[in-house]
């Protein structure tokens, strides 16, 4: 499988090494080229010896996503700091490219849901850690 | 008419205050609090403090009556959710959106985001209009109509030149209404076969400058005023 991933913070870089380390091809795009050091942290090759590709450029821009391999990616993950460019970029994937699976991470919960029911794949990390807490405060309190 | 403005910058204070003037009502969304601040006191309950891209700040500006959506902050993908959340889940009968990368265009009207305004691109076509670059000269623009006459000079290796009109595939949108021959004009037939050196004159949607004009003069080189 070949999977690009867009925005490599915390989340995107962390997902881009595993899916690297089980076989897939792994493509990453990111505006900061400091972000690349996310990548290479902790692991014993560097992430171009270890057969990753990075490419520096904003997600809205048809050329770079193109660059960085968009046109036959199987999955495709929007992982950037921005929920609103997560939504969009995504759309973008699915609708001109026609990339089969998109996923979006949405921090907020009502835009996440919405979007979901459209038939979008969203993740939202804050409606797990609402959840979460709710449990770990219903066992504090029982 | 009730009017939700998006982004109270210049573009968006403006719009605003001309709505209200003719007698709209219209909430304007502001999500940075030092702007909201500055520009309360002259809106009053006219604007609301918050992100237009949260749902529930959408609701609270009462998005399920309006009539008008325009979004107008300087982030394209805010603009896109707003307006695609607009249409789409509060079924709003009209948006507007505000493009600032005039490269984002194409992604606005792939979500179906229409219309969609650049400011970069209005005054594009207005340089167009003024410096004949396509070697045409314009002659009359009916704004309200959404027409403009020009005037182009067929040049001896043009495409048309020695065709007859009837063969003469122009793009949608365009037709020759005269030709300009040996100082006098006259309205072709379908089997007027168009020269080298003919002037000739067409009616056209505006935009379709450049492509008229690789069908009669590829080179660009300017018409005789």
């Amino acid at each position: 499988m070949f999977v690009l991933i867009v925005g490599a913070g915390r989340v995107g870089s962390a997902v881009a090494k595993s899916a690297l380390a089980a076989g897939h091809e792994v493509s990453v795009l990111d505006e900061d080229p400091l972000s690349h050091e996310r990548l290479d942290a902790g692991q014993s090759k560097s992430w171009e010896d270890a057969q990753g590709r990075f490419t520096v450029g904003t997600a809205l821009e048809t050329d770079a996503l193109i660059q960085a391999g968009i046109e036959r990616a199987d999955v495709f993950i929007a992982s950037t700091d921005g929920d609103n460019t997560n939504l969009i970029i995504a759309q973008i994937a699915q609708k001109r490219f026609g990339v089969e699976k998109v996923i979006a991470r949405v921090m907020d919960p009502a835009r996440a849901s919405w979007y979901g029911e459209q038939g979008l794949h969203t993740i939202s990390p804050t409606k797990h850690a609402i959840e979460m807490f709710e449990r770990a405060l219903e066992l504090e309190l029982a | 008419m009730y009017a939700i403005v998006v982004g109270a910058g210049k573009v968006g204070r403006n719009l605003a205050r001309e709505l209200i003037v003719k007698d709209h009502e219209v909430t304007l969304i502001e999500c940075s609090r030092a702007r909201y601040l500055t520009i309360e006191e002259e809106f009053e309950h006219a604007v609301q403090y918050g992100d237009a891209t949260e749902l529930w700040v959408l609701e609270r500006a009462g998005i399920q009556r309006a009539d008008l959506v325009i979004a107008v902050t300087g982030d394209d993908e805010d603009n896109m959710l707003v307006c695609q959340v607009a249409k789409e889940k509060y079924l709003c009968e009209s948006i507007i959106a505000r493009v600032n990368n005039p490269r984002n265009y194409d992604h606005f009207k792939l979500l179906g985001i229409l219309p969609a305004v650049s400011a970069t691109d209005l005054i594009l076509r207005l340089i167009e209009h003024e410096v004949p670059r396509y070697g045409l000269v314009h002659l009359l623009a009916l704004e309200e109509e959404r027409l403009e006459i020009i005037e182009l000079e067929v040049s001896a290796d043009a495409p048309v030149a020695g065709e007859r009109v009837a063969d003469i595939a122009l793009p949608e949108g365009s037709l020759i209404i005269s030709v300009l021959r040996e100082n006098a004009g006259f309205v072709p037939k379908p089997d007027t076969v168009i020269e080298g050196g003919d002037g000739v004159l067409l009616v056209l949607d505006p935009g379709l400058e450049q492509s008229i004009t690789a069908f009669f003069a590829p080179d660009g080189s300017p018409a005789e005023a």
